[in-house]
Parts: C-alpha cells; structure tokens; sequence
C-alpha cells in the first residue's frame, strides 16, 4: 500500500515529521515500510512555471519547435520542444537546467539540430502525475487560474507533483490500513500526532477547505447512514439475492462529463500507483484508496431495464468482463445481473457491457460490501486480484460503504459536475441493529500475557489512539485487577473479536519496544535432552563422517521418470511416487521414492564438474504414495540414511559395518539378493537386523546396477540404503558389558575349500556353533578362487580366537576345538582343510 | 687350572671391551663361552678332578663365565644403544613431504546449523521432536487458526498433493509450509507444561537466490501455566546471543500471523556493524542495509485458538498460554556464514561443502 506523504498529512498532523521517522514508529508498532519512494521529479525545486512567448518552426527539424519561454528570468529562455500541441501563449512546467528527472535523467543546455536548448518543457507523464505523454501539459487548459500565474513561479507552489511515499507492507489482518485514512489512524497512535476528521465527514470536508452537501456527510461510527433523499430512485431497483452480500448500495448522478479528472487527483493517484484514466473512474479509485472501500461506476443508461440483481451463478455460466475476456463461472460465485443476464463480475470485475465510457452522461455507483472468502476464491481462481478484488476478499465492514458513498457523491458533485438523483438504494443481509456486544479486558490478563504490568488509565489511552470506545467498568479497582470494556469501531471488527486481540493493540503500541526479558521455568522435572533416536541419528552421520565422507543435503523432489531411470517397473512398490498437483516444474513433480535418487544426482552434478573419488552420505526423508501405518490417510514416509561411493561393493559393505557398529548394533546380516532393479544383481544384499522369523529387513547394500549408473553418467559406485525409522527404535541404549578376561586367548587359522555357492556367512556360521563357549571370534579374512583351488571352488581363509574367562588355555584344548570346526566344516559345508 | 681360568677371563674381558660392534660381540660369545670354548669345557671336566678341587675350581670357572657372560651383556647393551642412535640419524626422512592420505568428510552446513539451534535449545529446557513433511490442511492450516482466505493457503504459496486412490480419508494434503503443524500435533499427545522445538525440512513454491522450494525450520513452543511475552523475548534473547555473540540484542517488533496472537518479528542488533548500520569505514552496512536490526524470526504468543484446536481440556486456554517461534535454518546459516544465496546448498558441490565442513 503506497501513501503519498502530503495525501497522508491531509488526515494526520505530518508537521515536524519525516517520512523516515513516520516509516520508523511505524515499523516498531506493526506496519513494516516494504520501502521509501520518491516519487515524480527528484529537484522539484528546478521545475518553474513558464510561459510560451514565441513558438517557431525549427529551421532544420520538421518535428521539432523553438520557443521561447518566459521562466521569470532576465531573459526568456530558448527551449526546442518535440510537442505537437506546444503553442504560443501557454503555460507550461519547465524543467530547468539542472533539474534531475524521474528515473534519473538530467537537463542540461543542449543543441538540438544547431538550435540551442536551455530546459524543457514537460508532459504530465515526464512529471510522472499522469498518463498523458502526446503533448506537453498545457497548464491554461487544466488549472482554472493558470494565466494568473507569475512565471517563475515553481511548480510545486501549484501543483504537489512530487512527493515522498511510503509503501507499507499490509498485514492480512488490516484491511483497513488499505485505505489512506487507516494508515493515518496508525501514524497518529504510532506518533502522537493529531488525527483530522475523517473525509466522508462534515468536518473532514470543512477540514478540506470544503462543505458537504446532502448525502456527503457519513458520520463516523457503527450503523448505517440514513439518507436524507430516501431510499430510493426512479427507474432503478435492486434485489440482493444471496447471503454472502452483506450491503450493496447504489446511487444515481446525472449530467456527469467524462473528461480527465483533476490535476491535483490525477497526481495523487500517480504517486499511488493508480493509472488516472477518467474522472469517473478515477474518483472510485480515489475514494477506494482513502477508505479502504472499493466502488464501482455502471453507466446507468447501459444498465438493462434499470434494474440490478446479485445473485449465485451457476456452473458453466459466461460472461464478458471489461478487460475483454469471456470468464467462465462456477456455482456460488457471486454475479449481478440487469435485465439482459450478468453484467458485472460481483466485487472481482465489472462487465464489458455496463462500463462507464466517453459518452457516460448517467453514472449508477456501485458500493457494497461481501463475504470475504466467496470474494477470494473467486479472485483467487480467476488469478484476478485487482486492488478492488483484494480488498473485497478481505470482508469489510457494511459501514464502509456508506463512507465511499459520501465521499464519492463529493467529489463527484465538485470534480465531474455531476447531480445526484434520488436516494441509495441499499439491500442485502446486513442487520445493523444487531450490534457486537463490548469486549472485555482483564488488566490482570493482560499482565498474565505480557509479562509486564498495564494500568487500565494507560491500556485506555492506547485503545483510544486506534479507535476504539473505552470504558472502565470498575475504574475504583485496585492495580491489577479491574476490567476494560471496550467498543470495537466497524473497520476493524473482523481483526478484533476476543480480548487477545485487545491485548495485541496494547502490546505493539505500548509494551512490546520496551518489555524487560525473563526466562520461563521447565517444569517437567526430567532434564531436556535428545531422545535415543535422536542421539542414534547423530551417531549414525558422525560414524560416516569419521570414515572420510560428506553429507549432502539433495532435494525431496524428483521428475516422473526418475522412477523408471532406476530400472523399477511401475508396479514395484519404490515406483508409487507421492505426486504434487502444483508443482513448480517437471523436473520436481514428484517426491523422491528413494533417496538413492538425490544422491546420484549430487554425483552427477560433482562428477559433471570433475569431482573424483566421491564419498558421500545423506540422510533425509523419502515418500511413497501408500499408506502411512502411523496415519492411514496419508503417504508413506520414512527416514534414510545411505551412502554413495565411487567403489565397490566391499568399501560400502565396511561402511555400513562402521556404522552398525558405532550404533552397537551386533546381530545384523546381509543376505544376497538380485530383485532389486537399481543394484547390480550380483553384488547386492537386504540388510537385515534380528535373526530367523525376528529378522527385520533394514535396508540395501551393492553396487548400483551399472545401466543405472550410466543412466546418471556414473562409474561404478556402491551404495548402502537404511531405514532409520526401522533401524534407531533396534538401536541399543547401552551394550552389556563383557568382561575382557584375564587369560590369554589362543589364535589359529584355518583355510578351507568349500564349494563356490556356499557363503562366507554360512562357514563363519558353522565354525562359531562348532568352537561352542571358548569361541571368541571367527572371521574370514581371505577368499580366493583361481590357481590352485580346483574349478568351482573357493578358499576361505578363517581367523579364529579362543579365550576361557578362569583360565588360560591348553594344547589339547586348542586343538580339540580346532578339530571340531574342522569336522563340522568338512561335515555340514563339505568343507576340506587345505595345506 | 684356577690360573688359567683367570687368563681365560682375563683374555675374554679383554676381547669384550675392545669389541666394537654387536656382530664382534657375539663372535667372541662362542668363542669364549660357545659349545667349543674352553671355558665351558673346563666346567665339562671338573668330575674328572679331584674331589678337594672340584668345588674350587667349579666354582671359579662359573664365576669367569657368568663373568664373562655379563660382560657381553653389558658391552651389547652399550653398543645397542650407539647402534640405534647412528641407525637413526642414518634413517632420516624429509617431513615436509606429505602424510598419507586420510579422507575427512564433514556433515553439511545446513546440519551443522541445525544442530548447534538443536543443543542451544536443549541448553534453554526445550526437548526436540519432529514431524512428518506430509500433511493435512487441517494440521497446517485450520488448527492453526488461518482463515479460510488466508493467502498462504494459496496454490501459489503452497505445494498441495494430487490426489491419492492409494489413501484413505477425504482430506486435502500438502508438503508442510512450516513446522508448526507439530504444535498442535503435538500437545494432541503430550500434557502440559510442553517446550519443545521441531526441527524440519518446509516446503514453499518459491525460487529464487534467497528462496528454494524446500528449506529447513525450527519451530518453538513452551506451554505452561505463566509464560509470557517477556519469557519469549528472554529465551529469544538468549539464542540470539548464542548464535550471534554474547554482544547482541533484540527487538521485537509486531506483526501479524494467524497463530499467534499478540505476534513479533524479532530483529537482531546486526553482527556485522555491531548495531549502528554502518561499517569502520562509513560506508553503510550491507548486511543490515544500514538499519542495524536483521530480522531473523518470526514469533509470538500461542492464539487461543491453537490451544482450543488441541480439543483436549488440559490445553482450555484460559488456564494454559505460552509462546511460540519459527525459525528459518537457512536464514540463520546464511546470517552467520555469510551467504548470499542459498541455491548451492542444494548443489552440494563437495568442494564447497567441505569448506563448511
């Protein structure tokens, strides 16, 4: 929202303050300055009145004219002007040399063509207060005085052409800061400076140098205004068909003539950011900006039969609005029909048909207030939030209405020379004599919340600033106790319904810049601390960090076909991506199925800038469009943690054991497998934590399958893939403690043939059972195939360690032991002793 | 024969001491006290004499050849020592050249901000939970007191999922816009008094240097039966100075969000100017753009309404309050490492991630 700040000091005292500090107060008490504008000329002080003396041909430019003009100095000044319509005579704005443009651009003396130039003679859009561009501003045909004017004179004593704006971020909550005047409510609470009567008032005209005429004057309050006229006008009639129109008023003016609206309107709007474009339309872009209430001009003479009707559409139903689109509606959205069917997009857009245009003599206005999400779904749907729409979606209050009545029928009377006929017609669900009831605040309350205490003299004063009626029902009570009550003025009763909401106004004007800060107390008598998981988690990426890689953070988002890259047919369960509706493009239409996908993507994109020997882990949440088993009725997510190295199988297998092993998981397994698409069929396992039926798979290991890597432009890599929201509940919270035993162990190694489809597991499996309880450990350290070992076979070299807690141990022990691992071997795995 | 026991120790001792390496020294060891040597044999033969000298001269020859023996011992113990020294002066190496190779991986930037957020509100009494990234309208939105024309609720500000025929339940779905669905969510299964933060990955259909689609939030609330504004102004100050320098202040400045109610923003005194908008050298502070406060949170007290969406009488606004803040992880990491943009934390280009590691 921008305001002008010589607008604004028509409502608020500005004297002795700046814009800066105007933005400063009002940043600390809740409307953040988005930022500071000039706007128009940036040296208004080097733009003078002038007046044409000569005007000639330019000898050597057909375009171009030389004049001379009268600026008040000793002498005219020679000035080439490229205007058609500049003529002898005229009273002009000249910039002069010096004068620094909007946008930046200086005046300098110049030659043009060989004539010289000493300034310029300005169009009203170089002044930046209007549109008009084709010709110079010719101040005789826009100012009643004009020739009255010394030259010299500057211009800003004319006319305020530029001018300090602030544009203020609105909150949602207060539409009534997208009017002019509630903004200078909030400077005036915000500042201490006076507030001047409301515009739509008796003595917000007189304010303005202005009287009001019948109509002009709606008093400040709640209710509804009574027009001295009646409440009806001849020819015209209006129903309200639906509930979600509270108020729709309309007002009838004649001998209106459609020309550009006034110099002064026309500035302002610009400085606003409002495109002036005839005096109809502009005075209900005016009036919107200073009440927050949004108008609309028909002409009355294009309305069919006179009569309007707001009602629902139905689906399907069409309509042509004024920006020369045909919308097509649906059910519950809201329309106003005449006698030939919709003419106006309700509170969103106007009809092509019923626009007021260059012949319009018989304007019918439009005020009216809405139900504000009917209004924003509408707005919404269509993408057509005009600054009507927005602040319609907002649901303001009916006694609005009544104020952009007065105003404009102002305005118009004074501007446009138009006459008001008859009363205002008024319709819809609005009852004003049901009236909210006061709210109650408690000062107690109001301590108990900020922290801080509030005497009631004090929470009156601030609540007074913003409007709102203050009565102290006890005011004989004791200092913190006692209770405000508190009448809510209309423009802001949406925002304001409970005592909270009090207590909020209170806070940001007079507690919040200067509140003494404490710490709360922890009640729950258990110190804060990580949960096992959590503690789990962090270990789980500090295991991987200390072998040497890096964690990355990719994106939950992915394509449709990232599916299908990774080899997965579309009814494997990987391949149920969670879909967006609105993404923001294809390449993140989805939610990964498997975080595997982000990490090959951050492969790619190293490898691509010449990253080698990649090492990298991430741990991050993955979707799957399934049931959730915590919540029925949505997708399936879980956390994961893996790895992608550039390597083999075996680099990613003693990963994923530094990290079982940091996680003081034990019982764990791998078991071989080729069903998964995206892992080489050969080189891949299911991880599995738990043994026999109590087996849970945890996750995947191998290397990815080499067409996938390809598909990722990737050399071999190796993966591990873990589900943390299975494995971390495994996790233990300590390992019981075994005794290291004081006697020495005894280590032999064994090498044994076995057939090439047994398992290094299955013999380690064997070999434990068969050392029985003086086995410590048995590994296998070497497999080998090739020379030496008969065709199909493999060697297994096993280390094994045997230790007695009471005693150390003897040769015929060692060696029974021995003998039994061998004959279990040899018996249950075929297994032969070599050498 | 005790004569020439003496001469052999004598002889022996002599060799010893005048050995000058450990080889020489083992050579004179089975010359003088080896199977062959005489000394030994001497011993070998005392049964052959008589019984009157057997004990006198057994006893002798054993006390030359332990002699002997300690001897050697000494000399090889000496020589070792001044073996070794030469041995390593001779094996000098140049170490300037470089060590062998140990990869050093790092956690990522955003994880390292996370936790250190994590450990200063652990440090402040806070537990820390999470949630899930899907879901409802209702946790994200309704319970969360956003009225139905709330503009966050837009398809252009939220990411919503198609539907499912997989799920069940007629509920509309989307990627959490913030991490305060676990408000409610959580005090539907805690008692109070509840202070928690929820750290988590966002979502938002935004794009641009500062703004990725997915980004990262810690949201904070401390429930009980006194807490104030005060209170959320002291546990803010004293994060803002933990992450910031112990030098900070903060202001809290309103404005508006659905779920909280009164609600600030909270503005940090800038860590780059210390506070005054401008740099050593005059010229204005680029990062706090010359005003001196950085915003960094937004915050404020819980709506009543939040707590009666809770639907539990434990959470009866009239009886509980108490504060709520969510925080952007990657505001706060761009703040303190100085990032201008936040699109190469998605990248992960390892070169540059290892800088933060």
């Amino acid at each position: 929202m921008k305001a002008p700040m010589s607008w604004l000091g028509d409502y608020v005292d500005l004297s002795g303050l700046d814009a800066t500090e105007v933005a400063a107060r009002l940043n600390v008490t809740g409307t953040e300055l988005d930022r500071l504008i000039h706007h128009g000329v940036e040296t208004p002080e080097r733009i003078v009145v002038g007046r044409v003396l000569t005007c000639e041909p330019h000898p050597d430019a057909d375009r171009l004219r030389v004049t001379t003009v009268d600026i008040g100095a000793d002498e005219p000044s020679q000035i080439v002007c490229g205007a058609p319509n500049v003529a002898q005579g005229q009273v002009v704005a000249v910039a002069t040399i010096g004068a620094v443009m909007p946008g930046g651009m200086k005046i300098k003396k110049a030659k043009l063509r060989g004539q010289e130039s000493r300034g310029m003679i300005c169009s009203a859009r170089e002044l930046g207060i209007g549109e008009e561009h084709d010709g110079i501003l010719a101040l005789d045909t826009v100012l009643p005085d004009a020739a009255e004017i010394a030259p010299g004179t500057p211009f800003s004593d004319v006319l305020l052409h530029a001018d300090d704006v602030l544009d203020l971020e609105i909150t949602p909550n207060r539409p009534d800061c997208l009017g002019l005047y509630g903004i200078a409510r909030e400077v005036a609470a915000a500042t201490g400076a006076e507030l001047r009567p409301a515009p739509w008032t008796a003595a917000g005209a007189q304010a303005a140098g202005t009287t009001v005429g019948p109509g002009e004057d709606a008093t400040e309050g709640t209710g509804a205004a009574v027009d001295a006229a009646g409440d009806a006008i001849e020819g015209f009639s209006l129903e309200v068909a639906t509930p979600r129109c509270p108020r729709f008023t309309l007002r009838l003016f004649e001998g209106v003539t459609v020309g550009p609206s006034p110099l002064w309107m026309q500035a302002r709007l610009s400085a606003s950011g409002q495109r002036p474009i005839n005096n109809v339309v502009d005075i209900t872009n005016y009036v919107m900006l200073v009440t927050g209430q949004p108008l609309h001009a028909f002409d009355a003479d294009r309305v069919a039969g006179g009569s309007l009707t707001v009602r629902e559409a139905v689906d399907g139903e069409r309509l042509d609005t004024l920006d020369g689109t045909t919308r097509t509606l649906r059910a519950g959205e809201l329309v106003i029909d005449d006698a030939d069917g919709p003419t106006s997009l309700a509170a969103v857009m106007g009809g092509a048909r019923s626009e007021v245009h260059e012949g319009t003599t018989r304007v019918l206005l439009e005020v009216a207030s809405w139900d504000g999400p009917t209004i924003h779904r509408t707005a919404h749907r269509l993408d057509l939030f005009s600054e009507a729409a927005s602040r319609n979606a907002k649901g303001l209050a009916p006694e609005q209405v009544d104020w952009s009545q007065a105003l404009a029928t102002r305005l118009l009377r004074e501007t446009a020379g138009a006459s008001r006929v008859g009363g205002t017609l008024s319709a819809g669900s609005w009852n004003p004599a049901v009236v909210p009831p006061p709210l109650a605040v408690r000062e107690a309350r109001v301590q108990r919340v900020l922290g801080t205490p509030v005497p009631r003299p004090r929470q009156t004063e601030l609540l007074d600033a913003l409007g709102f009626s203050v009565t102290d029902a006890e005011p004989d009570a004791p200092a913190g106790t006692g209770t405000l009550q508190v009448v809510v003025p209309a423009e802001r009763r949406a925002d304001v319904t409970r005592e909270i909401d009090l207590i909020e106004e209170i806070a940001r004007l007079g507690v919040v810049a200067d509140l003494e800060p404490t710490l709360p107390t922890r009640r729950r008598t258990v110190a804060a601390r990580l949960s096992p998981r959590q503690r789990a988690r962090r270990r789980a990426e500090d295991v991987l960090v200390g072998r040497g890689l890096q964690e990355v953070v990719g994106w939950s988002f992915t394509d449709k076909g990232a599916a299908g890259r990774l080899g997965l047919d579309a009814d494997d369960p990987r391949a149920a991506a969670v879909v967006l509706d609105n993404p923001l493009s294809e390449d993140q239409a989805v939610l990964r199925p498997t975080i595997l996908v982000s990490l090959l993507d951050v492969a790619r994109h190293n490898r691509t800038r010449g990253v080698d020997g990649l090492r990298i882990f991430e741990t991050g949440t993955v979707f799957r469009d399934t049931p959730d088993p915590r919540r029925p009725d949505m997708p399936y997510e879980h956390l994961a943690i893996a790895a992608l190295v550039q390597d083999d199988l075996f680099a990613a297998k003693g990963l994923l054991e530094a990290l079982m092993d940091g996680l003081r998981i034990d019982d764990w397994a791998v078991e071989a497998t080729d069903e998964v698409a995206f892992l080489h069929p050969g080189r891949s396992a299911r991880v599995l934590v738990g043994s026999g039926e109590d087996a849970v798979q945890v996750g995947l290991l191998g290397e990815v399958h080499p067409r996938v890597a390809d598909r990722w432009d990737l050399p071999r890599m190796a993966t591990f893939l873990v589900d943390l929201d299975k494995l971390l509940p495994l996790v233990p919270e300590q390992r019981p403690f075994r005794a290291v035993g004081a006697f020495p162990d005894a280590r032999f190694d064994l090498a044994v043939l076995v057939a090439g489809d047994v398992t290094a597991a299955k013999v380690v499996a064997v070999a434990r059972k068969a050392g029985g309880a003086l086995l410590e450990d048995v590994s296998v350290f070497d497999s080998y195939r090739g020379k030496g070992v008969p065709e199909g076979q493999v060697s297994l070299a096993l280390h094994v360690r045997l230790r007695a807690a009471d005693r150390t141990l003897a040769e015929e022990e060692i060696g029974g032991t021995r003998e039994a691992i061998v004959a279990a071997l040899a018996e249950q795995v075929g297994g032969v002793l070599r050498g | 024969m005790q004569e020439r026991i003496a001469e052999l120790r004598a002889a022996g001792e002599a060799a010893v001491a005048a050995a000058t390496t450990t080889d020489e020294l083992e050579e004179l060891r089975v010359q003088h006290l080896g199977r062959k040597a005489e000394l030994p044999n001497l011993l070998r033969d005392v049964s052959k004499l008589e019984p009157a000298e057997r004990g006198i001269v057994g006893k002798a020859a054993n006390q030359a050849r332990q002699a002997l023996q300690a001897a050697i011992d000494a000399r090889v113990a000496e020589l070792q020592e001044s073996e070794l020294d030469a041995r390593l002066i001779a094996d000098r190496v140049d170490v300037t050249l470089p060590g062998r190779s140990e990869p050093v991986g790092g956690l990522h930037l955003l994880t390292r901000v996370r936790r250190d957020i994590e450990d200063i509100f652990l440090g402040l009494g806070f537990d820390v939970v999470e949630g899930q990234e899907t879901e409802t309208v209702h946790y994200n939105f309704d319970a969360l007191n956003h009225a139905e024309n709330h503009p966050a609720r837009d398809r252009a500000d939220t990411f919503y999922l198609a539907p499912s025929p997989a799920l069940d339940g007629d509920v509309q779905r989307l990627l959490r816009t913030h991490t305060s669905p676990m408000q409610v969510r959580h005090m539907e299964r805690a008692e109070p008094p509840v202070a928690i933060i929820v750290p988590g990955r966002v979502y938002r259909p935004d794009s641009d240097a500062t703004h990725t689609p997915q980004f990262h939030q810690v949201e904070g609330l401390w429930i009980d039966t006194d807490t104030t504004l005060a209170d959320l102004k002291g546990v803010l100050l004293s994060f803002a100075r933990a992450i910031f320098g112990p030098d900070r202040e903060i202001r809290l400045r309103p404005h508006f969000f659905p779920f909280t109610e009164p609600s600030v923003e909270i503005d940090v005194s800038c860590h780059l100017c210390g506070g005054t908008g401008q740099l050593r050298d005059g010229a204005r502070c680029p990062l706090c753009k010359g005003t001196g406060w950085i915003e960094i949170l937004g915050s404020g007290m819980v709506d009543p309404n939040v707590l009666s969406a809770v639907g539990r009488a434990e959470y009866d606004p009239e009886r509980v309050q108490g504060f709520a803040f969510g925080m952007g992880i990657e505001r706060i990491a761009m703040l303190r490492y100085g990032l201008s943009d936040l699109r190469p934390l998605y990248e992960n280009d390892v070169r540059l991630l290892e800088q933060y590691a």
